[in-house]
C-alpha cells in the first residue's frame, strides 16, 4: 500500500507514521475540562492563560487542544483571540492547535487564524450528509485534518456494528464525494463506560477495540482517537480503579491501532505497575473476559475503599491530640461529631465562656479563612465548617446569656438582599454563610426586598456594607436605582454586588458612575471575605477604595473603548431578511391533545434522571462538567463529596416527598402574524384568538444570504394557508422548598438549607426536560420515535426547542403575562409572577414549545429603537414601560 | 490535463524575471503612470507599477516580450499588488477587477503571438497574485500581540476579486507568490477553491513562498516543511520559493521541499542579494551556474528569476534548463 502520512503543522512540522509513537493531545486548555482554565478565560486573564499552553507544550504535548465551549463567554471571540496570542508565542505555536467545539462558528473562528495545519474536533453525521458533506468541505479549504465523531442522525454508535456502519459511511462520503484526503481524517468511535451493571454496557470497551482495529484494517490511511477518561466513569471516586483502568484501557486501545488520544497524564497509572490482581480484573472487565467480571471487579474496588476507610479509622488519631488542634480540626474537616465536646472542655478552662469563640473558636476559623484564601479549601467544605462553628456557638450560648457578659465585637455588620422583584437567593446565602464564618454579622433582609426597605434597615443599623444579589436581568436595573437612591440621600455606604447577571462590566459601566461611594462587583463568596475586609480596614480602606474606583475607571473606558460597535439594521429590513421556512412542503404535525393540561402532583422519582447536574455545582462555585467534574485534579474531590451530601438529601426528599411538583402546559392552534407575532387561537376554527406572543427580531447586520431570526418564524403565517401549532408550559418543584429550607436553618445547617435550594432548582429544569419529552412523544407526538439519553437532551439533540422568556430567544419578560393569562397558570398551579416578573416559588420554569424540526436556540442580541417602538405599538404599552422591560436589549 | 501539466511532464518550464527592474529604464513620471485617464486623480501615483497596466500598456507588452524572446515558457502578469489591499495605498481599489483583467490581456496577447509563432513551445500566462502589504498571523504593534490589522475574511473578500478579474483576463494558471505569511496565502487559496467550484474552473495553481533570511523560515516562522504542510491541503502544480535570496541561499531549502512535496518544485530566486545601493549585480553568467546546481540535483521543475533579474539572466538560466531532465515527482499509484 502507498504511504500517506497525516502531516500537521504548527510552525513545525508534525508527521504521524506508521512508527511514530502514540500521540498526545494536550487537553488542559479546555474551558470544559479545566476549571481553572475556564476562570482565566472568564476573567479575560491571557497572560496567564497562554502560560497553561506553554506548560503543555513543555509537558510534552504534541498538538494543543483549545477549547472555549462555555455559555458564560463569547466561544468565537474567544477562541479567535487566544489563538491569536498563541501565534505570537513561537515556543507554543511550534505545534499543531486542535480545534475543539461543538459549534460550527467557533471552529470557523478558529481555522480563521492559524497559519499551520490544524485538526477540527469534530464533525459528524449527526444533523445528516448535507451539513456534514458541507462542513468537511470548508474545513478542507482552510486546510485542516478532522475528527470525525461516530454519531449519525439516529444517534451515537453504541455496538460494534453502529460503528462500523458509521464509520465506512462517513469515510466513504469524504473520500469519495468531498474528495477528502483518507490520511486527514481520524476517527472518534466512542469510548464509553464499562462496568456499569448493564448488560448491554458489558461489551464497551471490546466493541471500541475492535471497532478501531477494524477502522485501520478496512479504511486506508485514517487513524483512530478517542476520549480515555470516559471508560471508568461507574468507578467515579475511586481513582486508583479509575488510574487502572485507563492505562489498561489506552494499553489495549493502542494495540488495536489508536494512534492519538487526549489524555489526563495525571489520571494514568503506568501499566506495569498495576497491581496483577486489580490488572487481572479491569482487564476481564475491558475485555469481557467472564460472566461475572464487572462484579467481581466493584468487589475488589469495594474492598480497596474500605483498605482507605480502614487507614481513616486510624486517623481518628487526631482525637487525642491538643484541644485546640482538636476543635480546628472539626472546623476544618466540618466534623460535627464531636464539637460540643470540645467546646465544653474549652469552657472549663477559661474564665468567661466568650473567651472559647473569641480564641478556640476563632483560631480554627481563621485557618478556615487562610485555606479557602489561599484556594486550598472549597466552597461546600466552608459552608460545612460554619455548620460546626454554628453548633458550636448554639451550645455556649446559654452560659454567656447567664454571665450576661455582652456579645463579642464583630468585624462588622453586612447588609444581604436580595433586590425587589427577584426570588433567587442560594448565592447569597452562601455568601452571607461565609462572611458570617469571618465574624461579620450579617442582617439578611431575604429576598425581594423594596429598595426603601434596603436604605431603612441601612440606616437603622448603621451597617457598613451593603450586598445585593439578582439572577434575573430586571435585577440589574433594581441595582441600579438603589445606587442611585443612597447617593440621593448621602449614604456613603460601599455596596457588594452579586449574582449570576451582574458582572464587573455591568458594575463597572452602570453602577459604579451612580454613587460617589465605593461598589465591588464579588462574584464567589472566597473574594466577598477579602472585599469585606479591606472595605473595613481602618487604616487602608480609604486607599482601596480609591484604588477600587481607579480600577473600574479603567475597566470602564476599556470596556467602552473595546466595544466593536456592531451595526444593526433597521426592523424593516430584518423582517425581510426572516427566516423564510418552506411551509408548502411541510404539514405541521396536529397535537393529540389540544387545550391546557393540569399535572397536579407529578411524581419526582421519575424526574431524577432528567436532572443535569453540572449547574449544582456551579452554584457551589465548583466549576466544571458533570460527571467528568468528578475527577478534576483540582475540585474533583469537594465534588464527591457535595455529591454524595446532595444525594443524601435527595433521597430523603424523594422518600418523604418532601418537595411537591405541579406543572400546567397547553397546546394550541397558532399562526404567525405581521412577521414577528404569533396568534394563538381557542380552537381549530381559528376565529377567536386567545392569545398573541409577540417575539423580538435580530437586527445584527449580518452576511448576505443570512436570516435574522425570530421565535415567529417557527410558526406558519396565517398566510400561508397551513394550519400550525403552539405550545407553553410552567411547571414547578418549588412547593415545600421554604419550610424545608427553613427547617434546616432553624438546625443551624445552612450547608442544607443551600441544598434543598439548589436541588430544588435542579428538580424545576429536570421537570421542564422531562414535560417536554413528553410533550413532543405523547402530547403533541411530532417526536413519537425519539430515543435520546439525557446527555443528548442536556445537549439539546432533541427536534424543536422550548424556548423561556426573558432568556437570549426572548430576552423580555413581558410575555409570561401572557402565558399566565392563557394558561391560567396562578389558578391551575399556584405559581406567581412578582413586580419583576420572576417566578414564586423559584423553582419554576416556563416557556412555549416550537415543532418546527429547524426551531433552534438563538440570541435576539441587541435590538434597535424602531423594534422597541413597533413593540410598544403592537403591545399597546407606553413606550416608556416597553422600554423599561426591554432596556437591557436596547442597543 | 492542461497544456502545461503535459510540458511539465517533458521539460524543464522557464519563468520570466523581474518585470519592476524593467520597468525603471523606462524611467516613468508621474503623468506618464496617470496618463489621460487618470489625470485629475487625487493621490499621487507614482510607483504604481501595476497601474501601467492601463496606462502604459506597450511598455508592459514589451517587457513580457522581451522575456518569450529569450525563451521563457510563462510570464507573470504585472498584478503583484493588484489586490483592494494593496491599492488602498493609492486609493485605487475601485479598479482592481480592471487592473487584474487589463493585465492578463496583455500578457495573454502577447503569449499568443509566441505561441501562433511556434506551435510546439506553448507559452503561458501565470496570473501573479502577491502577499499583500497585511500579515495576518502577526500584529504589526509590538505592544499588542493579538492585534491583527487586516482578517482572514478580509483577504479572502479581496483575494477573490483579483482571481476572478485574472481569469476573466484570461490567466492559464495562478501563482500565489512571495508568501511571507502562511495565513495569507491560505486566504488566496480559500478564495481559489471557492471560485473553482462555483465556477467550475479547471485552472492550475502554483504556490510560492519566501524564506526571509538565514534562520530557514519564512518571516511568520514556520520551517520549510511545517509551510509545505500548511497549503498542499488544495492540489497545487507546484510549490516553490522565491525572492529574498539568492540562488545559492536557496540550495538548501529546495533540497529539503523537494524531499517534502508531491507537487512540481518551482525556484525564482534573486539575482543575488541586494548591494549596499539596493542594486543586484549578480551577472547573467553567475546566476546561471549557481542555477546549474539544482539542475544537477534534479530539483526543479520550474526555473525563473525574481528581484535584479533581466532577459539576459533568463536566456543563460532557459540555456541551460534545456539541456537537464525535470526532477521526477514522487509517483503515488
Amino acid at each position: 500500500m502507498e504511504e500517506r502520512y497525516l502531516k500537521l503543522s504548527g510552525l513545525e512540522p508534525l508527521v504521524v507514521t506508521p512508527d511514530s509513537n502514540f500521540v498526545n493531545v494536550g487537553e488542559r486548555t479546555n474551558v470544559t475540562g479545566s476549571r481553572r482554565f475556564l476562570r482565566l478565560i472568564e476573567q479575560g486573564d491571557y497572560t496567564a492563560a497562554i502560560e497553561v499552553a506553554r506548560d503543555q507544550v513543555e509537558g510534552g504535548a504534541q498538538i494543543l487542544d483549545v477549547n472555549m465551549d462555555e455559555g458564560m463567554i463569547d466561544g468565537a471571540k474567544a477562541m479567535t483571540t487566544y489563538l491569536n496570542l498563541l501565534a505570537a508565542e513561537p515556543d507554543i505555536s511550534r505545534i499543531p492547535i486542535m480545534i475543539d467545539s461543538s459549534k460550527w462558528e467557533i471552529i470557523e473562528a478558529g481555522l480563521k487564524v492559524v497559519q499551520g495545519k490544524c485538526v477540527v474536533n469534530s464533525i459528524s453525521l449527526k444533523e445528516g450528509e448535507e451539513n456534514f458533506i458541507q462542513q468537511a468541505k470548508t474545513i478542507r479549504r482552510y486546510g485542516a485534518a478532522v475528527i470525525v465523531m461516530a454519531f449519525d442522525e439516529d444517534g451515537q454508535a453504541d455496538t460494534l456494528a453502529r460503528r462500523i456502519e458509521i464509520c465506512q459511511r462517513s469515510y466513504t462520503i469524504l473520500v469519495e464525494q468531498v474528495n477528502f484526503p483518507p490520511e486527514d481524517i481520524i476517527f472518534d468511535p466512542n469510548v464509553f463506560p464499562v462496568a456499569t451493571g448493564m448488560d448491554e454496557h458489558k461489551l464497551n470497551a471490546l466493541d471500541f477495540f475492535k471497532a478501531t482495529k477494524w477502522i485501520r484494517e478496512n479504511l486506508p490511511h485514517a487513524h483512530v482517537s478517542g476520549g480515555v477518561s470516559n471508560v471508568s466513569f461507574s468507578f467515579r471516586g475511586n481513582n486508583l480503579v479509575r488510574e487502572a483502568m485507563h492505562s489498561a484501557f489506552l494499553f489495549h486501545a493502542i494495540q488495536h491501532g489508536m494512534d492519538m488520544g487526549i489524555v489526563n497524564p495525571t489520571m494514568l497509572e503506568i501499566y506495569d505497575e498495576i497491581p496483577k490482581d486489580l490488572l487481572t480484573h479491569v482487564e476481564d472487565v475491558l475485555l469481557n473476559r467472564r460472566d461475572d467480571a464487572t462484579e467481581r471487579l466493584l468487589d475488589l474496588a469495594e474492598s480497596l475503599i474500605n483498605d482507605q476507610k480502614e487507614r481513616k479509622v486510624e486517623v481518628k488519631a487526631w482525637r487525642s491530640e491538643a484541644l485546640q488542634d482538636r476543635i480546628t480540626h472539626s472546623l476544618v474537616k466540618g466534623i460535627d461529631e464531636f464539637i460540643e465536646l470540645d467546646v465544653e472542655e474549652a469552657r472549663q478552662a477559661v474564665a468567661k465562656p466568650i473567651e472559647v469563640i473569641e480564641g478556640h473558636l476563632m483560631t480554627g476559623m481563621n485557618v478556615v479563612g487562610d485555606l479557602f484564601g489561599s484556594g486550598k479549601m472549597f466552597l461546600p467544605q466552608v459552608v460545612k465548617s460554619a455548620r460546626v462553628m454554628k453548633k458550636a456557638v448554639a451550645y455556649l450560648l446559654p452560659y454567656i446569656e447567664a454571665e450576661k457578659d455582652g456579645k463579642q465585637q464583630a468585624a462588622g455588620k453586612i447588609l444581604m438582599a436580595t433586590v425587589k422583584g427577584d426570588v433567587h437567593d442560594i448565592g447569597k446565602n452562601i455568601v452571607g454563610v461565609v462572611l458570617a464564618c469571618n465574624n461579620y454579622e450579617i442582617i439578611d433582609l431575604g429576598v425581594m426586598v423594596p429598595p426603601e426597605k434596603i436604605i431603612e434597615t441601612a440606616l437603622k443599623e448603621q451597617v457598613d456594607i451593603i450586598g445585593l444579589s439578582g439572577l434575573i436581568t430586571p435585577s440589574l436595573d433594581e441595582m441600579i436605582y438603589i445606587a442611585q437612591e443612597l447617593k440621593r440621600q448621602n449614604m456613603d455606604t460601599p455596596l457588594m454586588i452579586g449574582g449570576a447577571t451582574t458582572s464587573k462590566a455591568h458594575t463597572a459601566v452602570k453602577i459604579s458612575p451612580e454613587l460617589d461611594s465605593t461598589v465591588v462587583h464579588v462574584n464567589d463568596a472566597s473574594r466577598a471575605v477579602t472585599v469585606a475586609g479591606s472595605l473595613l480596614n481602618k487604616e487602608n480602606a480609604p486607599l482601596y477604595k480609591e484604588t477600587i474606583r481607579k480600577e473600574y475607571d479603567v475597566f470602564r473606558a476599556k470596556f467602552l473603548d473595546r466595544q466593536v460597535t456592531k451595526e444593526h439594521i433597521d426592523l424593516a429590513t430584518a423582517r425581510s431578511r426572516k427566516l423564510k421556512l418552506d411551509w408548502s412542503a411541510f404539514a405541521p404535525q396536529i397535537p393529540n391533545q389540544l387545550g391546557v393540561q393540569v399535572i397536579e402532583n407529578q411524581d419526582l422519582d421519575a424526574l431524577v434522571p432528567y436532572i443535569d447536574w453540572s449547574p449544582f455545582f456551579r452554584s457551589w462555585d465548583l466549576h466544571g462538567h458533570y460527571p467528568a467534574i468528578l475527577n478534576d485534579p483540582i475540585v474533583g474531590e469537594q465534588a464527591v463529596d457535595l455529591f454524595a451530601d446532595a444525594q443524601v438529601i435527595l433521597s430523603e426528599i424523594l422518600e418523604k416527598k418532601l418537595l411537591k411538583a405541579k406543572a400546567v402546559f397547553g397546546l394550541f392552534p397558532a399562526n404567525s402574524i405581521a412577521d414577528d407575532d404569533i396568534e394563538v387561537y381557542v380552537d381549530e376554527n381559528r376565529n377567536e384568538v386567545a392569545a398573541t406572543f409577540l417575539t423580538l427580531r435580530q437586527q445584527i447586520k449580518k452576511r448576505e444570504g443570512k436570516t435574522n431570526v425570530a421565535l415567529a418564524d417557527y410558526i406558519a403565517p396565517k398566510d400561508s394557508g397551513q394550519k400550525d401549532y403552539i405550545g407553553s408550559f410552567c411547571v414547578s418543584t418549588g412547593f415545600g422548598t421554604a419550610e424545608l429550607a427553613k427547617q434546616y436553618e432553624d438546625a443551624n445547617d445552612d450547608y442544607n438549607a443551600i441544598m434543598v435550594k439548589a436541588l430544588a432548582d435542579r428538580f424545576a429544569e429536570a421537570f421542564a426536560e422531562y414535560l417536554h419529552k413528553e410533550v413532543r412523544i405523547k402530547h403533541w407526538g411530532y417526536a413519537a420515535n425519539e430515543n435520546l439519553d439525557n446527555d443528548a437532551l442536556i445537549r439539546e439533540s432533541y427536534k424543536g426547542i422550548r424556548p423561556a422568556p426573558g432568556y437570549p430567544a426572548c430576552p423580555d419578560h413581558l410575555e409570561k403575562n401572557t402565558i399566565w393569562e392563557l394558561l391560567q397558570v396562578e389558578k391551575n398551579i399556584g405559581v406567581t409572577l412578582t413586580e419583576s416578573l420572576a417566578m414564586w416559588p423559584a423553582a419554576s420554569v416556563s416557556g412555549y414549545y416550537f415543532a418546527h424540526p429547524e426551531a433552534k436556540y438563538f440570541g435576539v442580541g441587541k435590538i434597535t429603537r424602531d423594534q422597541l417602538e413597533s413593540f410598544s405599538e403592537r403591545k399597546q404599552m407606553p413606550i416608556e414601560e416597553a422600554e423599561k422591560w426591554l432596556r437591557p436589549n436596547l442597543k | 490535463m492542461t497544456a502545461i501539466e503535459k510540458a511539465l511532464k517533458e521539460r524543464i518550464l522557464v519563468l520570466d524575471g523581474a518585470m519592476g527592474t524593467m520597468l525603471q529604464a523606462y524611467k516613468f513620471e508621474e503623468e506618464d503612470f496617470r496618463g489621460d485617464r487618470f489625470k485629475a486623480h487625487p493621490s499621487p501615483l507614482k510607483g504604481n507599477n501595476d497601474l501601467l497596466s492601463l496606462t502604459q500598456p506597450e511598455a508592459i507588452k514589451a517587457v513580457h516580450r522581451a522575456y518569450f524572446e529569450v525563451g521563457a515558457d510563462i510570464v507573470e502578469t504585472n498584478t503583484f499588488s493588484s489586490t483592494s489591499i494593496g491599492m488602498a495605498d493609492y486609493a485605487m481599489e475601485e479598479w482592481v477587477y480592471e487592473l487584474n483583467v487589463q493585465s492578463a490581456k496583455l500578457a495573454r496577447e502577447v503569449a499568443d503571438e509566441f505561441t501562433n509563432a511556434n506551435p510546439h513551445k506553448p507559452r503561458f500566462v501565470a496570473g501573479s497574485i502577491g502577499p499583500t502589504n497585511r500579515t495576518a498571523s502577526m500584529s504589526p504593534d509590538v505592544n499588542d500581540p493579538g492585534f491583527r490589522a487586516v482578517t482572514f475574511d478580509d483577504l479572502v473578500e479581496s483575494y477573490s476579486e483579483q482571481v476572478r478579474g485574472l481569469v476573466d483576463g484570461g490567466a492559464d494558471l495562478l501563482l500565489v507568490e512571495t508568501v511571507f505569511d502562511t495565513l495569507n496565502a491560505k486566504a488566496a487559496l480559500y478564495a481559489i477553491d471557492l471560485l473553482k467550484e462555483e465556477n467550475n474552473w479547471d485552472i492550475p495553481v502554483m504556490v510560492s513562498g519566501t524564506i526571509t533570511d538565514a534562520s530557514g523560515r519564512t518571516l511568520s516562522g514556520q520551517t520549510v516543511e511545517a509551510f509545505a504542510t500548511s497549503v498542499s491541503h488544495i492540489p497545487l502544480l507546484s510549490l516553490g520559493f522565491n525572492c529574498a535570496l539568492g540562488a545559492d541561499q536557496l540550495l538548501p531549502y529546495l533540497r529539503r521541499l523537494s524531499k517534502e512535496t508531491e507537487a512540481m518544485v518551482s525556484a525564482h530566486p534573486n539575482a543575488g542579494l541586494p548591494n549596499a545601493f539596493g542594486a543586484y549585480d549578480q551577472t547573467p553568467e553567475e546566476m546561471r551556474d549557481l542555477i546549474e546546481k539544482y539542475l544537477e540535483e534534479n530539483l526543479i521543475n520550474i526555473i525563473g528569476g525574481c528581484c535584479g533579474s533581466t532577459p539576459e539572466h533568463i536566456q543563460l538560466i532557459a540555456e541551460v534548463a534545456s539541456k537537464h531532465q525535470p526532477r521526477k515527482i514522487k509517483i503515488n499509484v
